[in-house]
């Protein structure tokens, strides 16, 4: 299985109250999909981030359930409402239930 | 193919010819070294759809005309909503029905989304229809498609 690392997350600092921001996330991992056989012939299990889901001071903004039709090293872009200031935390979770978490700190004016 | 052979050009053609190859032999093997049985475009379509038609319009997705690598496609999309309470979208299913798993992804939305609309990147086996559909908060389903040539397959097959 494929370690989870290296999870990076971009998106403005500092918004206006009730601005929609957008947030891009990468990480890196192999997306293996199941359908390719190793050198000796023998199918390579599948094994993909299988969940991308973010949250806003607890509450869900946004989640992606993934196929192994989504390319290697995941890039997800999606966007969230900022009414107040807060922390914007991203989770990914793999096959195996192993999960990576980022925290963004938003401040709203 | 000799192992000594360091150089770029060789080596360039080597990867190109090795590419085009192994898309082939995944493209032959990949129905029959399927482990679960894999839904179809068609099954998948219904289980999000159930006995809702879903009608044209709403969602515009963005995708290039030409993919030249099918390992990654970049795509987004967005559906036209005002994202209250009361009307919003659910979410989002990208669909591949010309890959071996047509499955791309799904995404789902709240009010506190703001906007439903989102990227990422796809592998496509090969030229085909990418199929996109919004579930509305009231029911509601909304369908596009959008054709997408691919140069070299991606692996993903």
């Amino acid at each position: 299985m494929a370690e989870l690392t290296k999870p990076r997350v971009k998106v403005n600092a500092t918004a206006k109250a009730g601005e929609v921001l957008e947030v891009k996330t990468l990480i890196s991992h192999p997306m293996e999909n199941g359908l390719r056989k190793d050198s000796a012939g023998k199918a390579i299990p599948q094994d993909i981030i299988n969940t991308v889901a973010a949250t806003f001071n607890g509450v869900e903004v946004f989640r992606a359930k993934l196929g192994s039709g989504t390319s290697a090293n995941p890039y997800v872009a999606f966007f969230f409402k900022a009414d107040k200031s807060g922390d914007l935390v991203t989770t990914w979770t793999d096959d195996a239930n192993k999960t990576i978490n980022d925290t963004q700190k938003i401040t709203v004016s | 193919m000799s192992a000594d052979m360091h150089l770029n050009e060789l080596n360039r053609r080597y990867f190109i010819l090795g590419s085009t190859a192994m898309a082939a032999f995944a493209a032959l093997t990949s129905p029959s070294s399927a482990q679960t049985p894999v839904p179809t475009a068609e099954e998948l379509i219904k289980a999000i759809t159930k006995d809702v038609k879903p009608a044209d319009g709403k969602v515009a997705l963005d995708l290039p005309e030409i993919a030249e690598n099918g390992n990654t496609v970049p795509f987004s999309f967005t559906v036209e909503s005002p994202m209250t309470a009361a009307d919003h979208v659910k979410a989002v299913h990208v669909i591949a029905p010309g890959n071996p798993r047509a499955e791309i992804g799904s995404y789902y939305f709240s009010p506190q989304s703001g906007k439903a609309s989102a990227s990422s990147r796809m592998r496509l086996a090969k030229t085909q229809d990418i199929v996109a559909i919004a579930e509305m908060s009231d029911g509601k389903m909304f369908m596009t498609k959008r054709a997408v040539k691919v140069t070299i397959g991606g692996c993903g097959g």
